[in-house]
């Protein structure tokens, strides 16, 4: 592995050495180093590209690291990553896709990720998005990931995604069935984009689940000519209570769109949600500009705080 | 050492007719002198401050600080300089914890213990605080505390605090007296408070009454105080 592709495992997984507990790495199509261990396993699909993450009922605080770094020109991935979280099953899994663009053709990941959580498990997903280019490079760096989430009876999934930086074009689609009875999904989403890229960012929930939740708060800026949809479609078919929140700052000539839907189909279910779209408020600079910070300096200490 | 001088600022209302907020203010604050500004609300007090701390720019007038004409400076480097400004209604933000605030207040990267040290000064459990964010789950007060507490940390030659009692309860409010005349004794700085309370305009060495943008009075506490306190109604100042 050369060192653009570690410095991409480094930003989008944290990985700096071969990390602990399970892993599998995807380079450039390629396998590009997997472990298993007595809990969790991982299978190649035979019928179509990806894998399967079978993780043990009862596994206690291990981890999966999956990541895919492309750093060929001109490369389009596609994988369907199943994951198999056992009942009572506690684990972190790190995903997240790098892409450096060395040349003029686009490069893309499509990345499926169908999450079944079994019976009062617990998964923390944490999953970034990171693209750069060299500086004669115009490809254009694309990402579509898709995740699909089903939560069982007392489940719990909480998924932290990261869209950092780099990505010219992406479709994020997320559809959760919070199904179990007491069953929660959480979900904090955090998007930047700039120059002139796009971004669609797409959640579907449903909640049938007795006494189930969902807590779902995206954080979103926009710089410079970038646009951004944020979509969300909340539906309570049972007694569940959802708290959805749309949070976007834009600067510069962005544009962002919110179309925020909640849907009640029982009379106990509580839905909330607010959005909020608007530019840096100017009291908030003002105030850091007193701390000492210039304009620039205090624009960017209250995005990482945004985005944090 | 703080001198204003001729300073006036005006804006323009929805029938673009020029309104007087402050009317050819001239006023010298000599070092370590500790200066409360009180008078009617609407009369010019905060804005003043603002002027000072760069907020606002003067349509006329020259603001010097320490020798330097900071007139046209922006608030970053008047900051720089040596002034910093405690908010009326202090400003919140998402994702910025307490820590963070104090951290850039003290200029370097700042221990858990320095900054939970700063809270502790005016009154606040730093283990309760200190990872809050700085957001709509604080109360008034406690981010008026916090307010003074980035103060305390940034330690300028010029503090100017706006109705820093706001919000604050009747329990905490001896322990920022107490807070306010530590900041006075530590050092040679000056502090500029504008208030409405007794209290902290009894601390201070002198007071100037704003009203209709002017500074209808400035004098030594012991002469301005006994009246201000008979009333306002009988006050010639608030007239």
């Amino acid at each position: 592995m050369d060192q653009i592709q570690k410095d991409l495992l480094a930003t989008v997984a944290d990985i700096h050495e071969v990390p602990e507990g399970a892993y599998n790495i995807r380079a450039n199509g390629q396998l590009g180093g997997r472990n298993t261990t007595a809990n969790i396993d991982i299978v190649t699909k035979e019928d179509k590209p990806g894998i399967d993450i079978i993780i043990k009922p009862g596994t206690k605080n291990e981890s999966v690291h999956i990541p895919v770094i492309i750093s060929e020109s001109g490369l389009k991935d596609l994988v369907y990553n199943d994951f198999f979280i056992g009942d009572d099953a506690d684990v972190t899994i790190v995903a997240g896709c790098g892409i450096h663009n060395c040349g003029d053709q686009n490069s893309q990941h499509d990345g499926i990720h169908t999450f079944h959580v079994g019976k009062n498990a617990r998964v923390k997903y944490i999953e970034k998005h990171y693209g750069e280019n060299e500086p004669s490079a115009d490809g254009k760096n694309i990402m579509n990931p898709t995740t699909i989430v089903e939560i069982d009876e007392g489940g719990y999934m909480e998924m932290e995604t990261t869209q950092i930086k780099g990505i010219d074009d992406t479709v994020r689609d997320t559809k959760a069935y919070v199904r179990g009875e007491g069953s929660k999904l959480v979900v904090r989403d955090k998007l930047m984009t700039h120059g002139s890229q796009h971004a669609d960012a797409i959640f579907t929930v449903v909640m049938d689940g007795m006494e189930s939740s969902c807590d779902l708060i995206s954080r979103a800026v926009a710089k410079d000519d970038s646009t951004q949809t944020f979509t969300a479609n909340i539906t309570g078919n049972a007694k569940c209570a959802s708290h959805t929140e749309c949070d976007a700052i834009i600067m510069d000539n962005a544009k962002i769109s919110a179309s925020p839907e909640i849907v009640a189909n029982d009379l106990d279910a509580a839905l909330i949600h607010e959005a909020a779209i608007g530019r840096i408020a100017g009291e908030q600079l003002i105030k850091l500009m007193t701390l000492g910070l210039t304009e620039e300096e205090a624009e960017q200490e209250i995005i990482a705080g945004f985005l944090k | 050492m703080l001198e204003l001088k001729n300073l006036c600022f005006s804006v323009t209302d929805d029938n673009n007719s020029e309104k007087e907020i402050i009317n050819n203010i001239s006023l010298t604050i000599e070092d370590k002198k500790f200066i409360a500004i009180t008078g009617p609300n609407g009369g010019g007090k905060s804005t003043l401050a603002k002027l000072i701390a760069g907020i606002y720019h003067p349509t006329s007038g020259q603001i010097i600080f320490d020798g330097t004409d900071i007139t046209d400076m922006s608030i970053t480097d008047r900051a720089k300089m040596g002034i910093s400004f405690a908010f009326q209604a202090p400003v919140r933000f998402k994702g910025i914890k307490v820590k963070d605030l104090i951290t850039l207040a003290a200029g370097k990267e700042t221990t858990i213990a320095q900054a939970c040290a700063y809270l502790s000064e005016v009154g606040l459990c730093a283990r309760d605080y200190i990872d809050r964010d700085v957001d709509g789950s604080l109360s008034g007060g406690e981010l008026k505390r916090i307010e003074i507490a980035q103060m305390i940390a940034r330690n300028t030659k010029l503090c100017i605090l706006d109705e820093p009692e706001a919000g604050i309860d009747l329990w905490s409010f001896s322990n920022l007296i107490k807070v306010f005349e530590k900041m006075r004794n530590d050092s040679d700085r000056n502090i500029l408070i504008i208030s409405h309370q007794e209290r902290i305009l009894d601390i201070a060495d002198e007071i100037a009454v704003v009203n209709n943008g002017e500074i209808v009075a400035f004098s030594k506490k012991d002469e301005i105080l006994p009246e201000l306190l008979n009333g306002m109604e009988g006050c010639r100042y608030y007239q």
